[in-house]
């Protein structure tokens, strides 16, 4: 943001800039790998036969249905779950919204594969729930068996993304619009229906979108729940297990990424020709509603509901973190510290580099995003919609691949100074958690940029204001709220990320958390200390998302009594 | 160390740079005072072993670096042009001829005495040198008592237990495809049984799992947890499990082999000489009984280690019941090897719920049919069960070097050429399962309603 303010680079250099770092640290190395998909596996010729082969196979057709089916009812169910909690919060004067707000976005931060471990604890064939079924009823529910078990898991983890888009959108919609509703005579559902859903469609159709696609190519969660007939599984076990060379792999990979976009593309059709713009700034928000007291009594009754769910995951992981041994059992045998000692005694390098890794990540995505944004939606550059549309496409490139185009192409490349090729040295890791996540910043800054007026810049520079300053002194504190959700969303799912990092980390000392989480998990004493590695990695980005949220909300506060300032001196 | 201090100044640096031309590289020291290892153990076993090393040795500092065996591979692989690893260590023998193979190990000869030149039927050290086997490990079934005991399922004894109609949906295993050590177990099967026995039985067994997981430790993680009540696993996970408080048990079925464990170095590796180091510590006295630690459990290769062992730990230099069964023959295993992890995945893995499917109906029809003579329902199971058990290729076949090749397909230069291609033969194979696992299924119904 420092180059849009202080050098007067036009947006062309700035596009070129952007285009620039997505060539070199996003489609060159894609490219390398998925080149093979392309490639007649025994002459090396250019062909299109991998392609063929994959729609005559019926097992990668039904593994095509089952992802589009997985990612659809995630996708509803994560809206069932998030649109209630985003809408009580912003609209009605509700005891602890930010607290709400904060635990709501906690299932986001922590791996998905330790997710699905505790998930299984707890509700899986032989878990706590079920054993209690059994026991007192006789029978047992299968919540986590198959395709079931993914779209629960999914739902639970990846909601928030709804949940912060939605509320987002919900604060920035003017209460001059729901006044003039109110005035006219729509109340209850109906403007709901009609007025406030309409105009946060925006956020909701951000985070709808990264939900659906998140759930199309996650990877981790089938993977654990040993789902293999989905899409984005059967690419890594091709890779993984046939060989690198194997190009059917890169031809889901392809697959992948065409039908991501291909649904992007559709999200943006929907919102086309539609403004959703509001000019003034004035009353910053919704209208809080005080409620009735049966009124608060079930609103609280849903949300606490609501969040024993989606916290199950948290709780079974807080159990394993304190419990002994925990085997076809309700709860573990007994309790215990000494999982936590062990990872405070050995494990501290992995908080410390996380937090610098996924913090650096989280800022390099809010500017390139706020700049893309910028760049999309407010230039007339042509072809400048492909910065969008490429900068997307990271969602839909799987970790491991991105991980071996890195390896790929920056290995011959000899980082000077500190003499290390660039492939091994902890900044790339930096660069794959930013470009990984670039997508969920963008959105979030897109967002945030569609619900600033362009009027409100015309204005600015009509009042002399040069193009940079309009930028930064109207456009970005207004899309504030947006940025910082980019912010919020790319550091705690940066946080959290494995399966480009496992690729990436070469030495013990470079690697983040979920890395470490990884490899306790990987042995039968270990699951303990992981489990309290994952609690701490929780706690570390839940105390972020929080201070984060007090910010926005200050800012607010801020904002609406300069507003009131204003309107008192303009009086 | 010197890592993390060094941080902060890249950063403030990263803007230079990029903008600054190359520098010429410049060798660090020649001093080895680090050992970079690529392994596939959990840390439980690396941080116990390097943290006895290092205290040996306070010279030299390890870093391990964590991965699967086939992410170790391909990472090696990657790296090799600007090779920065001393060490690979790892289970499964097969692993390290794949990068024996490519040339990516370097020659050692070991000086420490008082290793015997096999187990069972292994030979203890690669014959040509490049890898050595620091102890033991065989294959077995694993399983949760309190799961057990609150099924009432009997403790099975041998492989053919497992195919128990009394034990559908409790099984787990991994696919060799995934795991290194899961090939071995399914190789042995099949040099035991006979390659088309072998498979029949690994698909009867297959339909009573309840999952193929993707990585081997998930399976003991599974029993662990009581996910699963019976696991198919390497030994010392069940030993580790079991020193670790959980309630699990494990015996070998008199179907298996013992191979070693290995440990090899890199070709062109920074630091030589720690890696020696390394490898005269494993295999000493001392360091064969670091192996008996709680967290490792794992069968050493010299013999006077077992003196010191737990009461009840397996002794295969002495209870030769263990292993002898079976002499496996790694040749065959390579011949053919990834047409065994193809084939597994592509007609158990990928079609499980299509073979459960079969095999519960089969199990049903069974049922019925036992005190009711019935010759044509009899039959019409025989029937069922066989094309359950078919493999869509033969021994001979898959043993083929063309057909193999076709699932390598690792073109060395651009005009090598193979014919046909993997997915293409693989499709085959998935529309011949599907058919016969649906035709199995409707053929046992159709008896079950004779009855």
């Amino acid at each position: 943001m420092k180059s849009l303010s202080e050098s007067h680079w036009g947006p062309g250099a700035l596009a070129l800039f952007l285009s620039l770092f997505l060539l070199v640290f996003l489609v060159v190395p894609v490219t390398k790998v998925i080149y093979v998909a392309f490639q007649d596996p025994n002459s090396g010729a250019l062909t299109l036969i991998n392609f063929v082969d994959f729609f005559h196979n019926s097992l990668f057709r039904e593994s095509f249905v089952n992802s589009l089916y997985v990612a659809g009812m995630s996708v509803l169910l994560s809206s069932a779950i998030a649109i209630p909690l985003a809408y009580f919060t912003t609209r009605f004067n509700f005891g602890g919204a930010v607290l709400i707000q904060t635990l709501g976005i906690v299932p986001l931060i922590m791996p998905p594969f330790v997710g699905a471990v505790a998930m299984l604890l707890l509700f899986g064939d032989n878990g706590s729930v079920n054993l209690l079924l059994d026991d007192w009823f006789g029978f047992t529910i299968p919540f986590m068996r198959g395709l079931n078990g993914v779209i629960l898991v999914e739902s639970i983890h990846y909601f928030p993304f709804i949940l912060i888009n939605l509320s987002a959108a919900l604060l920035n919609i003017d209460r001059a619009m729901e006044e003039s509703a109110q005035n006219l005579g729509a109340s209850g559902v109906r403007l709901f229906r009609r007025i406030v859903f309409p105009l946060a469609m925006p956020g909701y159709v951000a985070g709808a979108s990264l939900v659906f696609l998140k759930t199309f190519d996650d990877l981790g969660t089938p993977l654990l729940l040993n789902v293999n007939n989905m899409l984005a599984p059967q690419a890594y076990l091709r890779v993984t297990a046939v060989g690198i060379n194997d190009p059917m792999g890169y031809v889901i990979s392809v697959i992948l990424v065409a039908f991501s976009l291909f649904s992007l593309w559709v999200s943006f059709l929907a919102l086309r020709d539609k403004d959703y713009a509001t000019v003034q700034k004035g009353g910053g928000g919704l209208m809080r509603r005080d409620l009735r007291r049966w009124e608060k009594i079930g609103c609280h009754a849903v949300v606490v509901l609501i969040l024993v769910m989606v916290l199950s995951p948290h709780i079974g992981l807080a159990l394993l973190s304190f419990g002994t041994v925990w085997s076809f059992s309700v709860l573990p045998d007994g309790f215990t510290l000494a999982h936590y000692e062990n990872v405070f005694r050995t494990a501290t390098q992995y908080i410390s580099n996380t937090l610098l890794y996924a913090g650096l990540a989280a800022f390099i995505d809010v500017v390139l995003g706020t700049a893309i944004a910028y760049v999309v939606w407010r230039t007339g550059l042509p072809g400048r919609q492909w910065l969008d549309y490429v900068a997307m496409g990271a969602v839909a490139i799987p970790g491991v691949v991105l991980g071996i185009g890195y390896l790929r192409t920056f290995y011959e490349f000899q980082v000077p100074i500190v003499d290390e090729p660039l492939a091994s040295w902890w900044v790339i890791i930096v660069v794959a958690l930013a470009i990984r996540r670039l997508p969920y910043a963008l959105r979030a800054c897109v967002a945030g940029l569609q619900q600033v007026s362009v009027m409100l810049e015309e204005a600015a520079e009509n009042l002399g204001a040069t193009k940079s300053r309009t930028v930064w002194r109207v456009v970005v504190p207004l899309m504030s709220g947006g940025i910082l959700a980019g912010f919020v969303t790319s550091f705690a799912t940066a946080a959290v990320e494995l399966s480009a990092t496992i690729m990436l980390v070469s030495q013990q000392s470079d690697a983040p958390l979920a890395f470490g989480i990884y490899e306790f998990m990987q042995s039968s004493a270990g699951r303990g200390p992981g489990a309290a590695l994952g609690i701490v990695a929780v706690v570390i980005v839940g105390i972020a998302t929080y201070v984060s949220h007090r910010i926005i909300e200050k800012g607010e506060k801020k904002r609406q009594a300069g507003a009131a300032i204003a309107a008192a001196a303009g009086a | 160390m010197t890592i993390a201090k060094s941080r902060l100044g890249p950063v403030l640096a990263g803007a230079a740079v990029i903008v600054a031309a190359m520098a010429a590289p410049f060798q660090v020291s020649a001093l080895e005072d680090k050992l970079v290892i690529v392994t596939s153990y959990p840390p439980d076993t690396t941080v116990t072993v390097s943290k006895a090393f290092e205290k040996k040795f306070p010279g030299i500092k390890v870093e391990v670096l964590n991965k699967q065996t086939g992410a170790s591979i391909k990472y090696l692989q990657e790296t090799a042009a600007k090779n920065s690893s001393d060490m690979f260590w790892a289970s499964a023998p097969d692993a390290f001829e794949v990068l024996k193979g490519d040339g990516l190990l370097a020659k050692y000869d070991v000086k420490v005495k008082g290793i015997p030149e096999k187990v069972g039927a292994f030979p203890i050290h690669d014959p040509e040198g490049f890898y050595k086997g620091f102890a033991a490990s065989g294959y077995g079934i694993m399983w949760n008592t309190r799961y057990m005991a609150a099924k009432k399922l009997p403790i099975p004894k041998t492989w053919n237990d497992l195919a128990k109609p009394v034990y559908d949906g409790h099984v787990g295993m991994s696919a060799p495809s995934r795991s290194g050590t899961t090939h071995l177990t399914v190789e042995t099967v099949l040099q035991g049984e006979g390659w088309d026995k072998g498979w029949a039985l690994w698909k009867e067994i297959a339909g009573n799992f309840k999952t193929v997981t993707e990585r081997s430790f998930g399976v003991p993680d599974a029993v662990n947890s009581g996910q699963i009540g019976l696991g198919i696993v390497i030994d010392f996970f069940a030993f580790s499990s079991k020193a670790s408080g959980f309630p699990v048990d494990f015996l070998y079925p008199p179907v298996t082999t013992l191979v070693p464990a290995n440990i090899a170095i890199v070709k062109n590796a920074p630091h030589p000489k720690a890696a020696a180091q390394f490898i005269e510590y494993l295999l000493s006295a001392e360091g064969q009984e670091v192996l008996l630690d709680p967290k490792i459990m794992r069968l050493p290769v010299n013999p006077a280690t077992y003196a010191k062992a737990p009461a009840g730990f397996p002794n295969p230099f002495k209870d030769t019941s263990i292993g002898a069964a079976v002499k496996f023959d790694l040749k065959k295993s390579k011949g053919h090897y990834n047409v065994v992890s193809a084939l597994f995945d592509v007609t158990i893995t990928y079609r499980l719920e299509d073979l459960r499917a079969a095999t519960k109906a089969i199990h049903a029809a069974e049922a019925k049919l036992a005190g009711k003579p019935n010759a044509e329902a009899k039959n019409l199971i025989a029937e069922a069960r066989a094309l359950v058990g078919k493999v869509p290729v033969s021994e001979s076949q898959a043993g083929a070097k063309d057909f193999n090749a076709i699932f390598k397909t690792k073109r060395k230069k651009a005009k090598d050429e193979a014919k046909g291609r993997q997915a293409e033969i693989e499709r085959e194979w998935d529309a011949m399962t599907k058919a016969n696992y649906v035709k199995a299924k409707e053929l046992a119904t159709k008896a079950a309603a004779m009855l």
